[in-house]
C-alpha cells in the first residue's frame, strides 16, 4: 500500500502547482468574457509573457509601469491574433493583467487551499496564499507592477529551489549549451541566469529599505554581512561565467554560416551584456550597503536620547501584537486606539439653535467678492538721522588735501568744535570709508577716493574706542590704473 | 471653593477637548495653564472637574497644554466602532485589525526607540508610505520565521485563528482603481487614512504630500501613544504575551573589525 504523503517536499509541490492554476484559469475564463470575444487569444501565454516583461523591467529601485507592460503585452496579443483590431489587443492585455493582479479580491491575490496527512494520519487542510503580480509605490508616488518570486519560481521553473544552486545549475548549462552549439537554449538559459540576479537585487533592496526605516529590524550583525558576501561572490562567478560566455557567443556569431544563427548569437550577445549591466548596478548597490547601513545607524542609534526608558513600541507591542490571532489581536489593539486617538467631543445642539439655524436664509455672496479698495498710502520721506547742516560741514572737513592726510582724532576735534552731532557723523563716515572699493569710484567719475587706515594707534577719546584712523583723500588721475598715494 | 475657580477648571479642561489648539497661540489657555502648574489649589478643581466627566489628566505642560484621555465609560471616549464606520471597515474583525495596525504602526515609526517616548522635545516624522512599509516589514520578518518553523500557512476555513500578521501582509500594497484614484482598502489606503484621522484628531501634523503624505507628531501625541502603549501592554500581558525590554534598542548592534572590512 502507497503510504500517504507526509514530508513537506510533498506540500511545496502542490503549492507550485497552485501557482499556476491562475494562468490556466485565464484560459478557462476567457469565453465567460461578455464584452469582447477573447477565444481567439492563447491566454496563459499572454500571462507567461506579461510576467516575463514585469521582471525584465524590474530594476534595483523600480518597477515596470503599468502602462509599458499593457503595450508590451498588447504586441503578443496581436501576433496571436493579427486580424483583429489593436484596440481589441490591448483590451485583452489589460484584462489578463488584471486578472494575475486579481484585481477583483480585497486583498489583490489568491487562495489556494491543499491539504496535507498528519503525522498522526489525519488529513488537514491548509490555506496557502499568494501573488503573482503586485502594485507597489514608486518613489515618485506612482504606481509599480513587480513579480513576486512566486510568480518567477513558475516562470523560471525552478520550483523552491535555492537560489544559488539553480545560478549554478544554469550557469553549466549556458556553457554546454553554446558548446555544443544550440543558440536558442542557449539564450533561454542565460535568460534565466538574469532573473536570478533580479532576484538578488530585490532582496538586497528590501533589506536596505527596511534598515533606513529602523536599522533593527535588519539583522547586520550577522545575516547581512553573510548576506553581502554571498551577493558579493555570486557577482564574481556570474562575471567570469558571463565573461567567458561572450567570447564565446562572439566567436560564434562572427563565424555562423546562416544568418538565423548569426541572429541567435547577437541577441544571445545583447542579453549576457544586460546580465553584466546588471551585475555592475547589484555590485554598486552592495559595495554602497555599509555605508548606508552606518549612516542610518548615525541617524537612529546614535541620536541622543534621555536615559529614561518607557515601553518599546516594536517589540513589545508591534511585534507580539503580529503573532497573535486575529480573534485576540482584536481587542487588545481596540484598547490601543481607543486611547492613543484622543477624545471625541459630542455634538451638545439645543433644539432652538437647530430650528434658527435651518430658517436663516443662506448669505448671497457676490460673484466677485467685496470690492478691494485701494488703500490711501502717505508718502512719508525718511527723516535724515543727522540734521542737513551736518552734512554741509563733513564736506568741507573732509574735503583733504590729497598730499595731507589727517587723523581721525583730529578730525573729532574740530567736528566737536563745529557742530555737536558732527563728530558721531564723523565717525560713522569714516568707518564706513574702511570699506570703499575704487572700481566704482572710476565708473562714477569722481575726483577722488577716501582711504582709512590703521596703523596701529590706538584712539584716546572719552566717547570712542578702536584705532586712531589714518583718513586721506587720494586723488584719481585719469589714465592712471592707481590714485596717488596718500 | 468659589464658582470662578470651578468655571476657570472647567474652561482649562475644554481646551483640552480642543486638541488642535495649543497653548502658544492663545492667552487665555497659556494663562490656565501657568495657573495649573503654579497653584495647587486649582489643579486639584482641574482634577475634580476631569474626573466629574470621567476623563483622565495625563498632562498639563505649556508645550502640549492639557492633555486629557477618556475614560471607557466617558462620553468623550472614541468608540472604536465610530471609527470603523467612519473608516468604511465592513465591521469584521480582521478588517478592524488592520486599521489598528495602521494606527500602532504609525505610533512605533514616529518613536523607534523606547528613548523617544520618554524625551518629550523628540518630534517624530513618519510618511504614509513609510509607516505601510515598516508594518509590512515586520509582518515579512513573521512570515519568514514562520516559514522556518513549518507553519507557513493556515489551517482552512478558521478565518478567527489567523495570525494578524498574515492579515497584513495578504493585503494588496497598493492598486489603481479605474478612475484614478488609490484603493482606499489597500493597506496603503488604510495607512492613509488613520493619519489623516490623527491629524484632524490634532495629534499629528501634516507637512507635506511626499509618499502619499508627511506629518510630524505633536507633544500631544507622545503622551497619548505612552498612555495607550501601557494599557495594550497590560491586555497583552493577560493573553500571557509579554516581552521584557531594559530599554535599550531591541536588536543590539555591535561592530567587530572583521564585520566592517565584510562591508
Amino acid at each position: 500500500m502507497l503510504q500517504p504523503a507526509t514530508d513537506l517536499g510533498f506540500a511545496q509541490r502542490v503549492k507550485a502547482l497552485a501557482c499556476t492554476a491562475p494562468l490556466h484559469d485565464l484560459d478557462n475564463r476567457k469565453n465567460q468574457v461578455q464584452t469582447a470575444d477573447f477565444s481567439i487569444y492563447q491566454m496563459s501565454e499572454l500571462a507567461l509573457n506579461t510576467i516575463d516583461l514585469v521582471t525584465l523591467a524590474m530594476d534595483f529601485d523600480a518597477g515596470a509601469p503599468p502602462d509599458q507592460i499593457v503595450a508590451g503585452v498588447a504586441g503578443f496579443a496581436a501576433r496571436q491574433a493579427p486580424g483583429r483590431a489593436g484596440d481589441e489587443h490591448l483590451r485583452a492585455a489589460r484584462w489578463v493583467l488584471e486578472s494575475l493582479l486579481n484585481v477583483g479580491s480585497a486583498d489583490r491575490g489568491f487562495r489556494a487551499v491543499y491539504g496535507m496527512t498528519g503525522g498522526d494520519g489525519s488529513y488537514q487542510r491548509f490555506e496557502f496564499d499568494f501573488k503573482l503580480l503586485e502594485e507597489v509605490v514608486g518613489p515618485d508616488g506612482s504606481i509599480f507592477l513587480r513579480a513576486t518570486n512566486e510568480a518567477v519560481n513558475v516562470l523560471v521553473g525552478a520550483l523552491e529551489l535555492d537560489i544559488e544552486s539553480a545560478q549554478i545549475a544554469a550557469d553549466l548549462r549556458l556553457e554546454t549549451l553554446i558548446r555544443r552549439g544550440r543558440l536558442s537554449d542557449a539564450q533561454s538559459a542565460a535568460q534565466s541566469a538574469r532573473y536570478r540576479t533580479i532576484q538578488y537585487g530585490e532582496k538586497l533592496r528590501q533589506r536596505l529599505e527596511a534598515t533606513e526605516r529602523d536599522v533593527r529590524t535588519v539583522d547586520w550583525l550577522r545575516e547581512m554581512p553573510r548576506f553581502i558576501a554571498e551577493a558579493l561572490e555570486h557577482i564574481a562567478a556570474r562575471y567570469r561565467a558571463e565573461n567567458a560566455i561572450m567570447t564565446n557567443i562572439t566567436e560564434v556569431r562572427d563565424t555562423a554560416d546562416t544568418p538565423a544563427t548569426k541572429l541567435q548569437a547577437a541577441k544571445l550577445v545583447d542579453v549576457v551584456r544586460d546580465c553584466l549591466r546588471r551585475h555592475e548596478q547589484l555590485q554598486a548597490a552592495l559595495q554602497g550597503a555599509g555605508r548606508r547601513f552606518r549612516a542610518q545607524q548615525d541617524r537612529q542609534t546614535f541620536a541622543p536620547g534621555s536615559a529614561v526608558a518607557t515601553l518599546d513600541l516594536h517589540a513589545q507591542l508591534l511585534v507580539p501584537v503580529l503573532t497573535r490571532p486575529v480573534d485576540e489581536a482584536d481587542p487588545v489593539l481596540a484598547a490601543y486606539v481607543g486611547r492613543s486617538a484622543g477624545v471625541h467631543v459630542p455634538d451638545a445642539l439645543r433644539l432652538s439653535d437647530l430650528f434658527t439655524a435651518l430658517i436663516t436664509p443662506p448669505a448671497e455672496r457676490e460673484l466677485l467678492g467685496e470690492p478691494v479698495e485701494e488703500p490711501d498710502l502717505d508718502e512719508a520721506p525718511e527723516e535724515p538721522p543727522f540734521p542737513a547742516e551736518c552734512y554741509e560741514l563733513l564736506d568741507e572737513l573732509l574735503d583733504l588735501d590729497p598730499d595731507a592726510p589727517r587723523r581721525l582724532s583730529g578730525l573729532i576735534e574740530d567736528a566737536r568744535r563745529l557742530h555737536p552731532e558732527l563728530a558721531h557723523l564723523v565717525v560713522v563716515r569714516v568707518v564706513a570709508l574702511a570699506a570703499q572699493e575704487i572700481n566704482p569710484a572710476l565708473r562714477h567719475n569722481l575726483p577722488g577716493v577716501y582711504i582709512a587706515v590703521d596703523d596701529g594707534t590706538p584712539l584716546t577719546d572719552f566717547e570712542y574706542g578702536g584705532a586712531d584712523l589714518i583718513v586721506a583723500r587720494a586723488a584719481i588721475e585719469k589714465n592712471a590704473p592707481e590714485g596717488s598715494p596718500a | 471653593m468659589t464658582t470662578q475657580l470651578t468655571a476657570d477648571a472647567a474652561r482649562l479642561i475644554g481646551f483640552g477637548l480642543r486638541p488642535r489648539l495649543v497653548p502658544a497661540r492663545d492667552d487665555t489657555y497659556r494663562g490656565l495653564i501657568r495657573r495649573a502648574r503654579a497653584d495647587d489649589e486649582f489643579a486639584a478643581v482641574v482634577q475634580a472637574v476631569a474626573a466629574g466627566l470621567d476623563l483622565v489628566v495625563m498632562e498639563i505642560s505649556e508645550r502640549a497644554g492639557i492633555v486629557v484621555a477618556s475614560t471607557e465609560e466617558s462620553v468623550f471616549a472614541i468608540r472604536a466602532g465610530d471609527y470603523w464606520r467612519r473608516a468604511g471597515g465592513d465591521g469584521k474583525a480582521s478588517e478592524r485589525v488592520l486599521h489598528a495596525l495602521a494606527h500602532l504602526g504609525a505610533a512605533t515609526m514616529a518613536f523607534p526607540r523606547p528613548a523617544d517616548l520618554a524625551n518629550e522635545t523628540y518630534l517624530g516624522r513618519i510618511t504614509v508610505d513609510g509607516v505601510e512599509a515598516f508594518v509590512r516589514e515586520a509582518a515579512g520578518r513573521l512570515a519568514e520565521t514562520a516559514a522556518g518553523n513549518d507553519d507557513a500557512d493556515l489551517a482552512a476555513g478558521e478565518p478567527g485563528l489567523e495570525a494578524s500578521w498574515r492579515v497584513y501582509s495578504r493585503r494588496a500594497q497598493t492598486g489603481s482603481t479605474g478612475d484614478g484614484r488609490r484603493l482606499s482598502s489597500s493597506t496603503t489606503g488604510i495607512v492613509g487614512r488613520a493619519l489623516t484621522f490623527l491629524s484632524e484628531q490634532g495629534l499629528l501634523t501634516r507637512t507635506g504630500d511626499e509618499r502619499h503624505g508627511t506629518y510630524r507628531t505633536t507633544p500631544r501625541y507622545r503622551t497619548q501613544v505612552r498612555e495607550a502603549g501601557v494599557i495594550m501592554f497590560d491586555e497583552l500581558l493577560r493573553l500571557g504575551v509579554t516581552e521584557i525590554s531594559d530599554g535599550s534598542a531591541t536588536i543590539e548592534v555591535t561592530w567587530t573589525p572583521e564585520s566592517l572590512t565584510e562591508l
